[in-house]
């Protein structure tokens, strides 16, 4: 017996996750070219750690694994939380990290497709308040600082918590240009000021920014390919441009310009990779709207005024809760429902 | 040219169309044997008027409309009555439904005919009777009788519209019939024009058929002559999307008008009718010929796909096999492959709503790879013609939330099944929602039955009630009486006998107020 439709598109939940992960490629490597290859280790960490806690999930839950481990989302959740994590961390930060995301974010809340949550954020929201000293060894864009690590190095580093003879963490990592910013506006200096420090780049951090370059290069490739719709990234960024050059045009000496704030952090990252998660973003175009620019609000409160080094992952999982609310008050009109013409 | 409007999302299947419009329509030989449905229209199923053994001649009457959504059912061809039985038929529940089998003596010999030389000096009523009792059904695919359609009652009709849009992949069984037959379809949406006295007919064709955009075209500047003035008929080329030829979508396509939900598009003065139906209008009134067969699409998995015309009754097995149907053919499709429904056995016979048979195969047809779970990626939504949310849907109807399924429109869903196809999780969204709505469909059903049976019951218990009542009320007036009597009997009050019964009724309201101001200043 054949049901109708007899006929279906290709493009399956594996493909898409797929084309989402390669758009991930080019911010990567320029990752890799500003800051070192010690990316790559994080990530392929974290996908052995997703690919392993998913299994075995999958095992415990009696779900066919195969099937599901094919699907990449695992993977993704993986990559995505790599990359928001830093990159010199000791190796059980991700392996934590990671498995936190996919057992409880993902398969407690019923595997994919029923997370309420963002897991990749959850997984970082995890680190930042359990780690926080291990969370912010950020590692120095390559150039400006005197010792630099080699690859093996790091390895010794991540996997032994091993330093060459004579060199501290201090001597190799900074705080990211957000922190840097904070930590200094605190201390009376100007934003004209602090941004003379060699940290800083063009528009955002230096080399960070050219790594949001990627992401928005990915992005765009995303939207183009139609995986996600223009609604969240166009929502996010320009809710965050406009809060910004208020406070900014407000107060020039004090709060930075708003394309600081698109260049420096999980930004560019979150508009169009973590917010844009199908799964726990709302399904209606006005209420992805609502969503993205409740998510820029906060991320902005939380840079500005709130404790945290970025706003991104809070503004997301705080978002994640008003979904179902937000979707349920934006359902659109049904055809044949519409007011009158 | 005309401004078209758009309706939300749609698709782009692949169209498969080229293979059945190679060849002309051609006509089928007479079957071994008709099964003729006496069930093959929306309503109530016709009533035999013939009799096993009973020889009839073509295009004698063997189903008798019965009620008012009904139609009539004629012999095919002339021959012998074998057999009026339940049959397996082709529906999708595969359940047997009442045939008369007819035997063909060969000789195709007509009933008499009786042609209506001028049907504007007929009256409405009369036409819609006429095609009533031709069998005259929508061909488009729901099979609805089409005299119903013309009973608009008071609702002025502006727009008529000739769906000849045909937007499933595969069937080309209209596409063929207006390059062909464009002269007959004009004719007979100019009857159906005068029928509901339309101010206007718009043919909407997709842009993939300009065969038959500019057959049309010019049937219709061969046709001025017949046709009213200030009435015009318009071809309208409309943009190839499925579910396009759906109805409600095709006229917001042409007029930019939503049709109500749940209300029938005659509510903002537009009726549609297919392009094959309105053929069969111009046969039925201008020739006196009753629907006796159809075009219909024989494609898919076969050497030769064509369009034939075919008598209703025709089994599908000596149908397909004029096509050839390829050895590794795994089953059969009546209608296209988005809306159709597997054919339950390959020797049902076609009937009035058969479009298309597609023979399938594994390479055609794969089997669809597992189902994932949903993702809500809204690729559905996206593209639903109905501005729905399947995915919330989906979710209602597994979790079986019916009332929250109907309260997000689940009956505003036209099972185009868009959301099924671009599904990356490959659900088969459409099932859920057929069986959501059967489930609250039987629900209904269920709590009518119910409904029905306590007013029954409330009725029964209401009436034990009065007839107590009316019996001690009977009583209490039968003592009554005896009491009068009784008191006629005695003696009338004497004067002071009265007094005292004043003064004593006066105590006695004294001592009620005395009782009455204490309760309330014990209240306060």
């Amino acid at each position: 017996m054949l049901f109708s439709p007899l006929i279906s598109k290709p493009e399956g939940v594996s493909a898409i996750m797929l084309k989402v992960l390669l758009a991930l490629l080019p911010g990567i490597a320029l990752y890799v070219w500003y800051f070192g290859p010690a990316i790559l280790v994080s990530i392929t960490l974290a996908s052995i750690t997703a690919l392993g806690t998913e299994a075995l999930m999958l095992r415990l839950r009696n779900r066919p694994v195969a099937p599901f481990l094919k699907d990449n989302s695992a993977l993704l959740t993986a990559w995505l939380l790599a990359l928001s994590i830093p990159p010199l961390a000791p190796w059980w930060l991700v392996v934590v990290g990671t498995a936190f995301a996919i057992a409880i974010a993902k398969h407690l809340y019923g595997g994919l497709g029923n997370n309420l949550f963002n897991p990749a954020m959850v997984g970082y929201a995890v680190l930042i308040i359990s780690f926080p000293a291990q969370m912010t060894q950020w590692i120095a864009p390559q150039g400006l600082v005197l010792a630099e690590l080699s690859f093996t190095q790091q390895l010794d580093y991540i996997f032994l918590g091993m330093l060459p003879q004579g060199l501290t963490m201090d001597a190799i990592t900074m705080a990211t240009p957000l922190d840097t910013l904070k930590t200094h506006l605190h201390l009376e200096e100007t934003v004209q000021q602090i941004f003379h420090m060699s940290i800083y780049g063009q528009i955002g951090g230096h080399g960070s920014e050219m790594v949001a370059w990627g992401f928005l290069f990915g992005g765009l490739y995303l939207l183009a390919s139609r995986i996600i719709s223009w609604h969240i990234p166009v929502a996010y960024l320009g809710s965050l441009f406009i809060i910004a050059w208020i406070f900014h045009m407000a107060d020039p000496a004090h709060f930075v310009a708003p394309l600081f704030h698109w260049f420096s952090g999980a930004a560019i990252l979150g508009a169009f990779f973590i917010l844009t998660d199908p799964v726990s973003s709302p399904t209606t175009n006005r209420g992805r709207l609502i969503f993205a620019a409740g998510a820029a609000l906060l991320t902005f409160l939380i840079r500005v005024f709130g404790g945290f080094p970025d706003g991104v992952a809070f503004a997301t999982l705080l978002m994640n809760i008003c979904v179902p609310l937000i979707v349920l008050y934006t359902q659109p009109k049904v055809f044949g429902k519409k007011a009158k013409s | 040219m005309k401004k078209l409007y758009h309706f939300h999302g749609g698709i782009h299947p692949p169209s498969n169309k080229a293979q059945s419009t190679q060849l002309d329509i051609a006509r089928t030989p007479l079957p071994s044997k008709l099964i003729v449905p006496l069930h093959q229209h929306a309503g109530e199923t016709a009533k035999p008027v013939v009799h096993a053994g009973e020889h009839v001649l073509k295009g004698q009457l063997i189903g008798m409309p019965d009620g008012f959504v009904s139609s009539a059912v004629h012999a095919p061809t002339s021959g012998s009555i074998s057999a009026i039985d339940m049959q397996l038929i082709a529906h999708p529940s595969g359940l047997p439904n009442l045939c008369a089998t007819l035997i063909p003596d060969g000789k195709d010999e007509w009933v008499e005919r009786k042609p209506i030389a001028n049907y504007r000096s007929h009256s409405t009523a009369e036409l819609q009777q006429l095609l009533r009792m031709a069998g005259v059904v929508g061909l488009g695919g729901a099979a609805f009788p089409s005299d119903i359609k013309l009973r608009t009652g008071k609702q002025k009709i502006t727009t008529l519209i000739l769906n000849g849009a045909e937007c499933e992949p595969y069937i080309t069984c209209d596409d063929m019939l207006m390059r062909e037959r464009a002269a007959e379809v004009v004719q007979g949406a100019e009857m159906l024009r005068f029928m509901l006295d339309a101010d206007h007919v718009l043919y909407g064709v997709e842009d993939n058929k300009p065969e038959a955009i500019s057959a049309l075209q010019q049937a219709i500047t061969a046709s001025v002559p017949i046709l009213q003035q200030n009435k015009r008929h318009e071809v309208v080329a409309i943009p190839t999307i499925y579910p396009g030829g759906s109805a409600k979508q095709l006229i917001r396509v042409l007029t930019g008008l939503e049709v109500p939900s749940g209300k029938l598009p005659t509510e903002i003065g537009v009726q549609c009718f297919n392009v094959a139906t309105a053929c069969s209008v111009y046969r039925a009134l201008a020739h006196g010929e009753p629907l006796l067969s159809r075009i219909v699409t024989i494609t898919g998995n076969v050497r030769q796909a064509r369009n034939y015309e075919a008598l209703i009754g025709t089994p599908i097995g000596e149908l397909v096999e004029l096509s050839c149907t390829l050895p590794d053919t795994n089953g059969y499709i009546m209608g296209g492959p988005m809306m159709g429904f597997s054919l339950p056995a390959v020797h049902v016979p076609m009937v009035k709503a058969t479009n298309c048979i597609i023979a399938a195969s594994e390479h055609l047809f794969p089997p669809p790879p597992p189902v994932m779970p949903c993702i809500r990626c809204t690729r559905c939504v996206e593209v639903c013609p109905a501005d729905l949310q399947p995915q919330d849907l989906y979710w209602f109807a597994q979790s079986r939330e019916f009332g929250r399924a109907q309260a997000f429109s689940l009956f505003d869903c036209i099972e185009c099944g868009a959301c099924s196809y671009v599904c990356p999780s490959h659900i088969p969204l459409v099932q859920f929602y057929r069986f959501a709505k059967s489930e609250i469909r039987a629900r209904e059903h269920d709590k009518q039955l119910a409904d029905q049976a306590r007013e029954r019951h409330e009725y029964h218990e209401q009436r034990i009630e009065r007839e107590k009542q009316e019996k001690s009320e009977k009583l209490k007036a039968k003592e009554k009486a005896a009491q009068t009597a009784k008191l006629a009997c005695s003696q009338p009050l004497t004067s002071q006998q009265q007094a005292e019964q004043a003064g004593l009724e006066a105590s006695r309201a004294h001592i009620r107020e005395l009782a009455q101001s204490s309760v309330e200043h014990a209240k306060d």
